[in-house]
């Protein structure tokens, strides 16, 4: 049941390191803070729960799931593309 | 015959689940991709539009296609809204905050994502399947991600917050002694508690939630805690760690949902940032071990006692040392950004590079409050990419530069980490600062760095002090050296 799972963990394992070693250290704050949006895929499951809540306490718990898993997202992507934006415009 | 077997298994999926999956692999790829790209400065803004697109392909292909058992998403409208209303909130914060403030940010956005994941978990607890637990008990892997996603999610928010309100200044330093152990046995108990609920023997999961809201408490009391003792100059360490650690809370909703998206995203988060964190140790010579039992951080004992006295050295003799100078070096510290001076002593380096100066920026990999923090506190001062310095690069240029000036900066710049075996700091890589001719050292007052030792520097045949707020000191030499 778990096989499938366990095997992409295992793969994912190695490509996260394998994508991040030789980082130059100007990077790694812009990269902490685009793999903290990455990680923001949580809302996925925050929907999936809300999308199949039925009693009003879940409905709650849902709702600020979703909300706190969108500011994840949200917040993360745009404050990396702000953080980025300034090393792209002197050339 | 064989052919049209295998038309009908296809058929066999429904569309919407198919179509569900292929978007996954997809935004799996874009995540994957996006990382790759994020750690490369030329393609790094398009890596980060890149997992932004994977992420929105998911949440959409989510919305439209999810079906658990046979039903779609329901509470349509609820998500919609709680969709725009954490857009609006993360975005607004996110476009508004200064860009001193980047770490806090980052982890408090971090600890979102982490109470997300426990909040899930909490909620799916009392749904497991009583078919799954009649089949296998409590002990399943199903189980087992529910409550990892609870304990790693929890901790993550808890921490976070504590480390945004450390950085942002509302909560100090606590330290006892005795924090290693109360840290050892709260994870104990945790581990106990897990082991306790796997092993029961009950009809439905429900009769043990009263536990789970035990464990979400503890757990709390364990983030709290884990982050509190641990002094600002290590903080970076901590909000990558705990930045992986809410990858692997995300990857957990992956297996309960056997979610290939949540659980790439997820594992490759949990796994890049475990590494970004022990890189992030080794240049500050610190082991993640220490990190985790929540004991490191500052207040260490130095044989080396302060002898001799700082001189200190008017403006206008800095200014003239300087315009008179062939060769600068700047060593930004968080001091600077935190006076938001960075902008002004980009004009002083202009007005030096016009009286024909070159000046460049030594760049310590941990100057500012996280790795990188300060290229890009600079790069917002339209400082250009080319004047910044990695320290191992400029250190063996230093004995030919004439004038090395440290503006807020402490510990990346104290010779203990050479010679005082017994530093707290010793090991760490640091900029040589004392083998330039000359050495100007802008600083409020007699402080000591966040490490909270003696800096010899300061004390050098070589060093002169200015004292005063960076922003102010910067502003009178850059009339100064106008006026010259």
């Amino acid at each position: 049941m778990y096989r499938e799972a366990i095997f992409i963990v295992i793969l994912s394992i190695f490509l996260g390191i394998e994508v991040i070693s030789h980082v130059p250290a100007i990077l790694h704050t812009p990269l902490m803070s685009g793999a903290n949006a990455i990680h923001g895929v949580v809302i996925i499951g925050a929907i999936i729960v809300m999308g199949h809540a039925e009693t009003t306490g879940s409905m709650i718990l849902g709702f600020l799931a979703v909300v706190l898993g969108t500011l994840n997202v949200v917040g993360g992507f745009v404050v990396t593309d702000r953080m980025l934006e300034m090393f792209k415009k002197k050339k | 015959m064989t052919n049209i077997n295998i038309m009908n298994d296809i058929s066999q999926f429904s569309f919407g689940i198919s179509i569900l999956e292929i978007t996954y692999v997809i935004a799996s790829v874009l995540f994957i991709i996006g990382l790759k790209m994020l750690s490369h400065p030329l393609t790094a803004r398009r890596g980060n539009i890149f997992a932004a697109i994977g992420m929105i392909l998911a949440i959409v292909a989510t919305i439209l296609f999810h079906q658990k058992d046979g039903k779609p998403i329901g509470n349509i409208g609820l998500i919609l809204a709680a969709i725009s209303i954490g857009t609006l909130i993360g975005w607004v914060i996110a476009k508004r905050v200064k860009m001193t403030a980047m770490p806090q940010l980052v982890s408090l956005f971090n600890g979102m994502g982490g109470a997300a994941a426990a909040l899930i978990s909490m909620m799916e607890f009392p749904n497991i399947r009583p078919e799954l637990i009649a089949e296998s008990g409590m002990a399943n892997g199903h189980v087992l991600a529910i409550l990892i996603g609870l304990v790693i999610g929890t901790i993550s928010w808890a921490g976070s917050m504590i480390a945004f309100g450390k950085l942002d200044g509302w909560i100090g330093d606590m330290r006892i002694k005795a924090m290693k152990y109360v840290n050892l046995t709260i994870l104990a108990v945790i581990i106990g508690f897990v082991i306790y609920i796997m092993t029961r023997n009950v009809q439905t999961a429900g009769e043990l939630t009263p536990l789970i809201y035990i464990m979400f408490v503890i757990a709390v009391i364990y983030g709290v805690l884990f982050v509190m003792p641990i002094g600002g100059a290590d903080m970076p360490v901590v909000i990558s760690l705990l930045n992986s650690f809410t990858g692997v809370a995300a990857a957990m909703g992956g297996f309960l949902y056997n979610n290939q998206a949540m659980l790439t995203g997820g594992i490759l988060v949990g796994s890049a940032g475990t590494i970004l964190t022990i890189l992030m140790c080794r240049a500050m010579n610190r082991s993640l071990l220490n990190v985790i039992v929540g004991v490191f951080g500052g207040g260490g004992q130095s044989n080396i006692a302060a002898t001799g006295s700082v001189k200190e050295i008017s403006l206008s003799d800095a200014a003239i040392l300087l315009s008179y100078s062939k060769k600068v070096v700047i060593v930004p510290g968080y001091g600077l950004a935190v006076a938001q001076a960075q902008h002004i002593c980009h004009e002083l380096d202009k007005l030096l590079d016009e009286k024909g100066v070159e000046v460049k920026y030594a760049i310590h990999p941990v100057a500012g409050r996280m790795p990188g923090h300060m290229n890009v506190l600079l790069a917002e001062a339209d400082v250009p990419y080319e004047q910044l310095i990695e320290s191992d690069e400029i250190n063996p240029d230093l004995p030919n530069t004439d004038v090395l000036v440290v503006i807020g900066a402490n510990d990346v710049v104290n010779p203990a980490a050479e010679d005082d075996p017994s530093s707290p700091i010793y090991g760490m890589p640091i900029i040589k600062a004392r083998d330039a001719k000359n050495i100007i050292v802008m600083k409020r007052g007699m402080g000591k760095g966040y490490a909270a030792i003696e800096n010899m520097l300061f004390f050098n045949e070589k060093t002169r002090m200015l004292f005063g707020d960076a922003k102010g000191t910067l502003q009178n030499l850059v009339n100064e050296v106008k006026s010259l």
